[in-house]
């Protein structure tokens, strides 16, 4: 449509000249067009025009006619399915996030772009840059959708964004060694407010208290772990006590009882604790026995502390409903930030040096001369690309079929999608599908007419 | 279309040009030529992918050497009707078409894109399988399907090394599942479950089990036909028995977050490749996936039935069905040869294979729980029912992001209100 637009008006007057070339004879040194007669011209175009005509314009109105008739195309409905489609909650989903895709994508893809072309203009290997920045949109949609879905794995050791993020996060704050742990049901411990453990009945100085967890597997506990021991009974200002696995390695070992071959648990974090405060704090040995020194008289409640249970930092869940449609912005970026650098590199190359220069010998800083002079004088091609940019935004498909895992599918649904799930996923409802079509073509136009309309400026 | 009479008319110039060659040379085809499809190409279409198939392909190869026919297999993807749809609106379906639900029989026969089973594929049917399986693949009067491939699914897998290390021992009741099996593991420091909840098919297989057992065949053939409303309180029952299990985030590899972005077979790696969990529910086809994670089927990688929830436990089968879907030469051979006890056995061989012909006998299995299984089948008798979610359109079974996949996935993620999903899931099934 757009070529066959473009390239009709300027033929119309061409011909009318050519005409009356034609007519005289040879006519020296005049204005008489040269070549062959426009006729030739709309032979040789004809083969296109009925391509076009074929492959865009029938499947175009056939689409509209379609529309028109219910699922199984035998009863005409007039425009029920446009009705029904602005009803279905699913469609409304879509279209959110197809807002949110037209708005926030070619944005930033934009402005990406644009940094990447006013770095690389800086340094020495700009070449070798760009090669790389491009090289993602030399990989198809459905490659880097399945590349995305593996580096958005909640399991980080199989998603890398997430591997990155928790390796980051256990190197400023160390997991905890017990995560999983939890009190043996029965045995006098209960979760403490502020997270932890707590035991349920006071102890005074003097006395030994045996504390069974669970929920650790053995071959995971901190090397060195030896076999559980009854702590000795400390002295007039002192708590002992046991800290152990209770729980016998395949089974059969007595609840609540230190079992010959149950683990004590080291390193575990014990707080003596009276009217609310922390008064003395030891840590387990190799054997799960504790001694708590220098308390004085009185009741104290013993505390596993809560830094011993602290759940690992288990990254970001990419996949899940919120997220899900950033995450896929962001692999879009992947792949389109190269061509917005391409194009925007052209236009940045073109811009007159003295521009600049000027701006720069009147002492305007870097910032200055970027935000006055370069982004202006760029702006008709940050336009185009903006442009283009939403256009392809607009029908955004694969990469959400890909990176959304069935499960947020729904959440992540684009409009594309929508009208390939109804039209071929389960439903098979072509009718429905071929609405969502045409609408999905209206919402698309404006910014095609934008882009012809800039073109045809352009070309006078 | 035009390619299809391309492609017959190439066929009979090629059998022809072959049957000059042949009587020009001495009687008698070579090892792999001839026969009386020489020069036939077909094709399949079918969701296996890996090892599934492979070993089904193994199956075409010994079709074509017996009959010098070319078949050709692709795969359709886990969205067999997505696939096939645009296929048949277009008129270019595959020859052979592997069905994963009878609902989407129901659906092509109605569209009229199914050619009826004939000669011996129809004989086949008729003496080889029961009349349960026969119904199955039939429309009406006309049969158009064979099962040739079962699934037993009401399984659950496990690692023998994590029981042991617990010391448990397979549970038989629900309530030993979920309360000695599982908190004894947990105790041991052991996930329980992996959950496939991203692939969506995986949550439906667990509504059917339970909800076959608790409420018993006559609801699940009622909730199936339509004609019990998914408001029943027995529904309602079903899910609030399963949030006993999908309620609690330790009960699961990565919790309930993790476990709706975990698809099928990654949940079965992380039951044997990655030990992450103990347990992982699903039909007897994990073998497969959990071969290639490294187990040994029957030894460190063992399945106990699914344990009765109400008084029987349950017995949950799928399958899959061949039917055809033109009318070129070769195609109902192709079907007879699928459906026969031959061609079974020697898929049988490749492991991760059921059948549901009654002359495959059980020595065809490679090792002896796949025996057992078989036998389960065969045994269960009556209360078998076939998987609920493939017997319902696939708009509301089997459709990913859509129907009962993503309303159970909404209830893995948050399953504090059971009676809000059997509202939704009322609102998203047909009426009928």
């Amino acid at each position: 449509m757009t070529e066959t637009g473009g390239t009709t008006p300027p033929a119309t007057p061409d011909a009318s000249e050519g005409a009356a070339a034609g007519d005289g004879t040879t006519a020296p040194g005049g204005t008489g067009r040269l070549g062959p007669p426009s006729w030739l011209a709309l032979v040789f175009l004809l083969p296109a025009l009925l391509f076009l005509g074929a492959y865009l314009v029938y499947p175009i109105l056939f689409s509209a006619y379609r529309s028109l008739w219910d699922a199984s195309g035998t009863e005409f409905v007039g425009l029920d399915n446009y009705l029904k489609m602005f009803t279905t909650p699913s469609t409304f989903v879509a279209l959110r996030n197809n807002v949110i895709w037209v708005v926030v994508a070619p944005i930033v893809v934009t402005i990406a772009g644009l940094i990447f072309a006013v770095l690389t203009e800086r340094i020495r290997w700009s070449t070798a840059f760009k090669i790389v920045i491009f090289m993602p949109m030399a990989i198809s949609f459905l490659a880097s959708g399945v590349i995305f879905r593996l580096v958005y794995e909640q399991d980080p050791e199989r998603g890398l964004a997430n591997a990155v993020i928790t390796t980051v996060q256990d190197t400023v704050s160390a997991a905890a060694a017990y995560p999983d742990a939890n009190p043996r049901p029965g045995a006098p411990l209960a979760e403490a407010s502020g997270g932890g453990y707590e035991s349920t009945e006071e102890v005074s100085p003097g006395e030994t208290v045996f504390l069974p967890l669970v929920g650790v597997q053995a071959d995971e506990l901190p090397e060195g772990a030896e076999p559980a021991a009854e702590a000795a009974v400390g002295g007039q200002d002192e708590l002992t006590g046991t800290v152990w696995l209770d729980f016998t390695r395949g089974g059969g070992g007595e609840e609540g009882a230190m079992d010959p071959e149950e683990l004590g648990l080291p390193g575990l974090e014990v707080q003596a604790v009276r009217d609310g405060e922390v008064v003395a704090t030891a840590f387990t040995e190799n054997d799960g026995t504790f001694l708590l020194e220098d308390v004085g008289g009185g009741q104290y409640t013993i505390r596993l502390a809560a830094d011993n249970f602290t759940e690992p930092y288990r990254g970001v869940t990419w996949l899940g409903p919120t997220l899900i449609t950033p995450a896929i912005i962001g692999a879009y970026l992947w792949v389109w930030a190269g061509f917005a650098m391409v194009l925007i590199a052209a236009g940045l190359a073109a811009i007159p040096r003295e521009a600049l220069e000027a701006a720069r010998v009147d002492g305007a800083t870097e910032w200055q001369v970027f935000r006055r002079v370069t982004v202006p004088l760029l702006s008709p091609v940050l336009l185009v690309v903006f442009v283009t940019l939403m256009i392809y935004v607009l029908k955004i498909f694969d990469l959400v079929l890909v990176i959304a895992p069935g499960s947020v599918q729904a959440d992540a649904n684009v409009l594309a999608l929508q009208m390939w799930r109804v039209s071929f996923g389960g439903g098979n409802d072509q009718g429905m599908g071929s609405a969502l079509a045409v609408f999905l073509l209206v919402l698309v136009v404006p910014a095609m007419i934008f882009q012809i309309r800039r073109f045809r400026q352009e070309s006078q | 279309m035009s390619e299809h009479r391309w492609n017959s008319r190439g066929a009979i110039a090629v059998a022809a040009a072959g049957a000059l060659v042949a009587s020009a040379c001495s009687p008698g085809a070579g090892p792999t030529g001839g026969g009386e499809l020489g020069g036939v190409e077909l094709t399949v279409a079918g969701k296996w992918t890996g090892v599934e198939q492979e070993g089904f392909e193994a199956v075409l190869a010994s079709f074509e050497e017996e009959t010098g026919a070319s078949v050709s297999y692709e795969s359709t993807g886990e969205d067999t009707g997505a696939y096939l749809g645009p296929k048949i609106e277009a008129g270019e379906p595959p020859d052979v078409a592997v069905l994963p639900q009878p609902g989407l029989v129901d659906e092509y026969a109605e569209q009229d894109a199914l050619v009826p089973l004939e000669g011996e594929a129809a004989t086949t049917l008729d003496e080889q399988y029961t009349d349960y399986w026969r119904d199955l693949g039939s429309v009406g009067d006309e049969t158009y399907g064979v099962l040739i491939k079962a699934a037993h699914k009401s399984l659950i897998w496990y690692r023998p090394g994590a029981f042991d290390e617990a010391g448990v021992a397979a549970p038989e009741t629900w309530d030993e599942l979920t309360d000695t099996t599982s908190g004894t593991l947990s105790d041991a420091g052991i996930t329980p479950f992996a959950m496939c909840g991203a692939s969506g098919w995986t949550l439906t297989d667990w509504f059917e089990n339970v909800y076959l057992s608790e409420a018993g065949p006559e609801s699940y053939d009622q909730l199936a036909g339509g004609e019990l409303s998914w408001t029943d309180e027995s529904v309602v029952q079903t899910l609030e028995t399963l949030a006993e299990i999908w309620d609690e985030g330790g009960m699961m590899a990565g919790g309930q977050s993790g476990a709706v972005q975990t698809d099928f077979p990654t949940c079965v790696t992380q039951v044997y490749g990655q030990e992450d969990a103990a347990m992982v529910f699903e039909g007897d086809f994990v073998s497969a996936p959990a071969a290639e994670a490294g187990a040994t089927v029957g030894e460190d990688a063992i399945a106990f039935p699914f344990p009765a929830v109400g008084e029987e436990p349950p017995v949950v089968v799928a399958g899959d069905i061949a039917v055809a879907m033109t009318e070129d030469e070769g195609v109902q051979e192709l079907l007879a040869y699928l459906a026969s006890a031959d061609a079974q056995s020697v898929w049988a061989e490749q492991g991760g294979y059921l059948s549901a012909n009654s002359e495959v006998t059980a020595d065809a299995y490679e090792d002896e729980f796949t025996q057992e299984l078989a036998q389960t089948i065969l045994d269960a008798g009556e209360n078998v029912r076939y998987d609920l979610s493939d017997q319902v359109p696939s708009a509301f079974g089997a459709t990913e992001g859509a129907g009962m996949w993503a309303i159970l996935q909404d209830f893995l993620r948050d399953p504090s209100d059971p009676e809000g999903t059997a509202e939704e899931l009322e609102q998203a099934a047909p009426e009928s």
